[in-house]
């Protein structure tokens, strides 16, 4: 009864009341960082414990395997391999956290630094394709569930089944054979034609701002023609799983009792679908869209082969060919951290998108 | 003249076995005043009230001689005019708040909404319309109201503010369906009385689409017993212990009262009922 009291004076009072209200924030800011924090935690467990356990001797992989049994034993104390495995843990810990992710072994060079040259890559490619997915998938799948049964229906619908049935590197071989080989409309493999390579300096290692920041068109164009076919495919993908995702919760959502009120209420069709039927969808579309991003952030090994991408894909499925551990890992670590921050994302999104959250 | 006029209306139903006829050429006539239609779960009462608003959907059909609003062919309407119609001139309110009002948009954007399909008004017209129509149906601080979200409210708030917007532009014509079958008992007389005030005051026709024959009985002119698509019985509601068809007395006998002692409730005997 006193606590009731109490809250109801401090509900009264606005200096309290917003006291409160930023002191909750506060809490909701901090064990959101919290969490942000456990899971990579746990991220970083399993790499490490993957990293242990794969039948590959990472002194082995230094010192070769004529070495005398000395000079492995010293290696091996300098790499720490001889300490427990908690304080394994920590030290790779501590190492990850000041951006040490070690040497790659075939390159010679620190994982962090090629996984800096490689993300950024695949991250533009993946971004231009989730804009184009989301662009045309959304629009198609509300257009298809407001005409449901007409030809634009069974245009999408076979479309939306075509995205799941085509393998994605015979699309992306008969794209280049298409618009590049015959049509030349677009640039080939590669990120940007050779002649073009390093004229800009690399600010954000995406090419399209870079050039774009240093106002050289012509390289702009270059990255342009380039990307713009491996992204069409990617978003072609993610356009045909995010147009049946919003259809089906279109559909849903046109036989609620709201929709009708909205209809009672003499609402024009335009305006029932988008603002009645489709507002609520928004929440559940986040979802669809952030794990489709996430997994183009993967990297799509098959699009980034035929289109000799140097992004994350094509990296890891190299370090994973000549059992590199440190990069494998280290690549790893980057898929997981944006999985978590895209789970992150959406969460945040999805507190500003539907007041029941709030 | 009548408000409404409506012959031989039928709704029907692809089926498995060719087309389900749920309402089965009803025909009446609703004035300025208040009429109840009664009747059991798939009696074909709520197809009746929506197909007044012309709210069927494919693959659903919907056929009649006439169905007249003031004059203007429901048949035969556009669908712009119909529009025109729907909110302004003819409304709807429906069984459960928690359903019937859009979960992510603000009470008062919701209600504001109907202003702003109809009138020219401008964003402060509106909000004044909206916290004058929320005061109407004795919302104490329409100012809080208009602010919150429909999760945020009781139910009994929610079938208020549905009135709320379903009255705002004063209709010709209001149509509730089962408008408190959702809400606590305690609640039920309250939006009634809200609802009765408003529809006396401002004159419209309504229609109430209920199961509860007690509750139609008191706050109707004139009731309509529906039964597998037909209207049964119709009477004035203070004729309704004097009914005469079989189905209609067969519900007031199986109605108990507080002042008599039975060991069992008659049912309904649906065999004799058979050929309705």
């Amino acid at each position: 009864m006193k606590s009731l009291v109490l809250t109801n004076a401090a509900a009264d009072d606005p200096w309290k009341r917003r006291r409160q209200q930023s002191l909750r924030w506060l809490y909701s800011l901090g064990g959101f960082a919290a969490t942000i924090a456990m899971t990579f935690l746990g991220l970083l467990a399993i790499t490490f414990v993957i990293g242990r356990v794969v039948p590959i001797d990472p002194v082995l992989a230094v010192v070769g395997d004529r070495a005398p049994q000395d000079v492995y034993d010293a290696v091996r104390a300098e790499m720490g391999l001889d300490n427990p495995l908690i304080v394994q843990f920590i030290q790779y810990v501590g190492s990850v956290i000041s951006g040490d992710l070690g040497m790659a072994v075939t390159s010679q060079r620190p994982v962090a630094e090629e996984l800096a040259r490689v993300f950024p890559a695949t991250l533009e490619m993946a971004t231009l394709g989730i804009l184009i997915g989301v662009l045309v998938g959304v629009p198609a799948g509300v257009l298809a569930a407001a005409r449901q049964g007409s030809w634009i229906d069974q245009v999408i619908r076979v479309l939306g089944l075509a995205g799941y049935a085509i393998p994605a590197f015979w699309l992306g071989l008969v794209g280049l054979a298409l618009f590049y080989a015959n049509l030349r409309w677009v640039g080939g493999p590669g990120r940007i034609d050779i002649f073009m390579e390093g004229i800009v300096p690399s600010r954000t290692g995406l090419l399209l701002i870079d050039s774009m920041l240093s106002g050289d068109w012509a390289v702009f164009r270059s990255a342009w023609s380039h990307i713009i076919l491996p992204a069409t495919i990617l978003g072609f993908f993610s356009l045909a799983y995010i147009a049946r995702m919003t259809r089906s919760f279109m559909l849903e959502q046109l036989s609620q009792e709201y929709v009708i009120t909205a209809r009672v209420k003499g609402a024009p069709e335009r305006v029932v679908i988008w603002r009645h039927a489709f507002r609520p969808i928004r929440i559940q579309l986040v979802t669809v869209i952030g794990l489709s991003f996430a997994q183009l952030l993967e990297g799509s090994v098959m699009i980034e082969t035929v289109f000799s991408w140097p992004g994350i894909g094509n990296y890891l499925t190299n370090a994973l060919l000549n059992a590199d551990m440190n990069s494998v890992l280290g690549a790893t670590l980057v898929i997981g951290a944006v999985f978590i921050g895209v789970n992150k994302v959406s969460d945040l999104l999805y507190r500003i998108l539907d007041p029941r959250a709030r | 003249m009548s408000l409404l006029t409506i012959e031989n209306l039928r709704v029907s139903f692809p089926g498995e076995q060719g087309a389900v006829e749920v309402v089965k050429g009803i025909s009446f006539e609703l004035g300025r005043e208040r009429l109840g239609i009664v009747g059991e779960s798939g009696s074909g009462k709520s197809m009746t009230g929506r197909s007044i608003l012309r709210l069927i959907d494919k693959p659903g059909s919907v056929t009649a001689d006439r169905m007249e609003f003031d004059g203007l062919d429901l048949m035969t309407l556009s669908n712009r005019r119909m529009r025109a119609l729907r909110g302004a001139r003819m409304s709807m309110v429906m069984q459960d708040p928690k359903f019937s009002l859009n979960p992510v948009m603000r009470i008062g954007d919701q209600i504001a909404e109907v202003l702003s399909f109809h009138s020219k008004l401008n964003a402060r017209e509106r909000r004044k319309r909206v916290l004058e129509s929320l005061e109407a149906v004795r919302i104490t601080d329409p100012e809080r109201v208009y602010k919150l979200y429909p999760h945020e409210v009781s139910g009994g708030m929610g079938q208020r503010i549905m009135i709320a917007m379903m009255v705002i532009l004063e209709p010709d014509l209001m149509i509730a369906d089962e408008p408190t079958s959702a809400l606590d008992v305690s609640v039920q007389a309250q939006v009634l009385d809200i609802m009765d005030d408003l529809v006396t005051r401002t004159g419209m026709g309504l229609i109430i689409i209920s199961h509860d024959l007690n509750m139609v009985a008191r706050y109707c002119d004139r009731i309509l017993v529906m039964f597998n698509g037909e209207i049964v019985e119709s009477c004035q509601a203070s004729e309704l212990a004097n009914a005469q068809h079989p189905y209609t007395q067969g519900l007031l006998a199986s109605m108990p009262t507080l002042d008599e002692h039975r060991d069992r409730l008659p049912v309904l005997d649906r065999t004799q009922l058979g050929g309705v």
